[in-house]
């Protein structure tokens, strides 16, 4: 069977999360059900949303380490303005939105204007906004208001009594979108030009000022609809809400198969990144004995894995490219 | 006088006389020291002696940036290597005993060996870009701290342990002689050997240098052992100071504060040059920056917002694009053109 080679990482992404869904159907009673996919897209629904702009930033060649920091900021920001100063939900989203968008654009701006590594720019912005989170309140502030709460339990009834919940449909939505912006609009394509190439993409004329912007910006917002997401899920504003989820979000898109240097990749396979993340999760809570920090050692062995996988493709195919 | 200025500790010094004599301002006792049973006591000598892991790896992680590389996984080697020491320590039968500790003190340093390996291996043999290969042992490293302190907190009640960490040698905190070690190792090895050479110029252009005759890969596989030792017995200091190892939380977010005392110290992110001394004034901001924070009663975690605007400040003042902009708004202000060139000859 003919197989581009372009295609193998995503097909070995998928084709691990079929094995792992195999093996923990075999091993435990209960797993083999529809409802335990859809618990993955429930529990998971705010690390995809993440995970699709963190796709965008990596395809064009940058990373962001903020996104972590936004998403607790957003849950701050929403707590504190809907409990304490009794704002309408339907202003305190929006706004959200807003800000992580503009906060996302002004670093994407600091990075493109004065060519500074994008790594560190955003270290900068994920210190901001964690510290931000503390001016606000060092204290969680948990969050009542009915439209949260009818947000946090209405469940979409499924056929053949499985259900999923809002923040997971807004998810499944999220992703949709985003494979069909990176592949079939104009944005999408200047994208993966600028990952591949910076230098010939400004030759070749493309708007590599506005993309970049519009990625760090595409990411901000998409950190912030994570946050509010992560609202739903949490029920309160915290400080130290989504510590550490940035490597998660890499994590996540690297097991997908993007290439960290920019230009490869598919949004899919940030999809099966994080369901594969999920589903290791899930193992482990089957399993009983194991503890949670198997997952981390698990998560970063399927890292190495990959990023190996990644690395040998590449060198086999600039190794043709000097024949 | 323009030698002074443009001298590369110039801006790291008056960032930290400014901090100092901002305290001094608010506590007129912050500078005074006393001594106590053998032991100095005062604010600097604790700025000292907590600045010291983040000193020691920030050392470690300054000859790594000059390669052009990073190492994100210190945090995690801090975490495993006081784990295993305090684990073994902690399972010894008598835990005073000197060989047990030594033991436990090897076994730490050379574990933080085997991980700086990893790292060196993956980036100089496997060819992988720093940040990623050093993110695999940043997240799975994490996950082994816990395994080796099973999610818990080990107590240890070793004396001989404790010391390296709070005892003091010659009225000074040990810690410092501990950094000051490895700041001489390493001034040494770069600056009296050709080794920080060969460290620049594989961080200017790897291939260029290979060409040149240098093992770039064996360079390169170095810095990343040395920088892991360096987390290692960072760890130790840190795990010794309270006499416990906590897999969870040591060492977090130490490889970014260690990154940011780099580059505060002006060593360029890009590679190719380097200033020890730099690093260590920069890892001494940062302590007093949190010294001072806590001292004047703002919630410490607004800290972070302030090393946000350092991080971005710094960053902008290095960036040539930033500079050469203000320069062209000032020289269009001033119209002179001979000053600029006087400023560009001298």
């Amino acid at each position: 069977m003919y197989l581009n080679r372009k295609y193998i990482p995503i097909v070995v992404t998928i084709m691990l999360f079929v094995l792992m869904f195999a093996v923990g159907s075999f091993r435990y009673t209960g797993f083999f059900s529809f409802q335990v996919l859809m618990n993955l897209l429930i529990d998971n629904a705010f690390l995809f949303i993440t995970a699709v702009g963190m796709s965008f930033v990596i395809l064009s060649g940058g990373i962001d380490l903020s996104v972590g920091s936004v998403i607790a900021l957003s849950t701050m920001i929403s707590a504190s303005l809907v409990q304490q100063h009794g704002w309408s939900p339907a202003i305190v989203i929006p706004l959200v939105l807003m800000m992580g968008a503009c906060f996302g654009s002004v670093m994407g701006a600091i990075i493109h204007y004065f060519k500074i590594q994008p790594f560190i720019v955003t270290l900068a912005g994920m210190f901001m906004a964690r510290g931000l989170c503390y001016v606000i309140s060092i204290d969680t502030i948990t969050i009542d208001h009915p439209f949260y709460t009818a947000m946090a339990q209405t469940k979409i009834p499924l056929p053949g009594g499985n259900s999923l919940s809002i923040s997971a449909v807004i998810a499944l939505i999220v992703v949709v979108i985003a494979i069909y912006v990176a592949h079939y609009t104009r944005f999408g394509r200047n994208v993966y030009a600028l990952g591949g190439n910076e230098q010939s993409s400004l030759l070749m004329g493309l708007p590599v000022a506005r993309t970049k912007i519009l990625v760090y910006t595409l990411s901000g917002f998409c950190s912030a609809l994570a946050g509010v997401v992560f609202t739903f899920y949490m029920l309160s504003g915290y400080g130290l809400h989504a510590v550490g989820f940035e490597l998660d979000t890499i994590a996540a898109v690297v097991i997908g198969g993007t290439l960290l240097t920019g230009g490869v990749g598919y949004l899919l396979g940030t999809f099966f990144g994080v369901m594969i993340q999920g589903i290791i999760q899930t193992i482990i809570s089957f399993e009983g004995t194991l503890s949670s920090w198997w997952t981390k050692i698990a998560i970063g062995l399927l890292l190495f894995i990959f990023i190996l996988l990644q690395r040998m493709l590449s060198a086999r195919r600039s190794a043709q490219k000097q024949s | 006088m323009s030698k002074v200025y443009k001298h590369h500790l110039f801006w790291p010094l008056c960032v930290l006389a400014a901090l100092l004599l901002f305290n001094l301002l608010y506590s007129p006792d912050f500078f005074s020291i006393t001594l106590h049973d053998g032991h100095l006591y005062g604010s600097l000598i604790d700025i000292l002696n907590f600045g010291a892991p983040l000193m020691l790896v920030a050392i470690g992680m300054t000859l790594v940036v000059a390669t052009k590389g990073i190492d994100l996984s210190v945090g995690s080697i801090v975490a495993i290597s006081g784990a295993i020491a305090c684990l073994t320590i902690s399972k010894g039968a008598d835990q005073n005993a000197f060989g047990l500790v030594t033991f436990s003190i090897l076994l730490a340093v050379g574990l933080s060996v085997i991980l700086g390996a990893w790292n060196g291996l993956l980036v100089s043999v496997a060819g992988i870009q720093p940040i990623i290969a050093t993110l695999i042992l940043m997240v799975a490293g994490r996950g082994i701290a816990q395994l080796v302190t099973d999610g818990q907190i080990i107590t240890v009640t070793s004396s001989s342990y404790s010391y390296i960490g709070s005892g003091s040698l010659a009225t000074l905190p040990f810690s410092i002689f501990v950094v000051a070690l490895a700041l001489i190792i390493a001034l040494v090895l770069t600056r009296k050997t050709s080794l920080g050479l060969f460290i620049e110029s594989v961080g200017c252009n790897p291939t260029a240098s290979r060409m040149a005759g240098i093992r770039a890969t064996v360079v390169i596989f170095s810095v990343y052992i040395f920088c892991g030792v360096c987390a290692g017995v960072a760890g130790l200091l840190l795990s010794s100071n309270v006499s416990s190892a906590d897999g969870n939380n040591a060492g977090l977010w130490y490889e970014l504060d260690a990154i940011l005392a780099v580059v505060i110290g002006g060593t360029s992110l890009n590679g190719g040059r380097f200033y020890l001394a730099g690093t260590v004034i920069g890892a001494l901001i940062i302590q007093t920056l949190t010294t001072t924070i806590y001292m004047i009663g703002v919630p410490p975690e607004i800290t972070l917002v302030v090393k946000a605007f350092v991080v971005l400040a710094v960053c902008l003042i290095q960036s040539e694009t930033f500079r050469s902009s203000i320069r062209y708004r000032r020289q269009k202000k001033q119209g002179s053109v001979k000053k600029e060139v006087a400023r560009r000859v001298s």
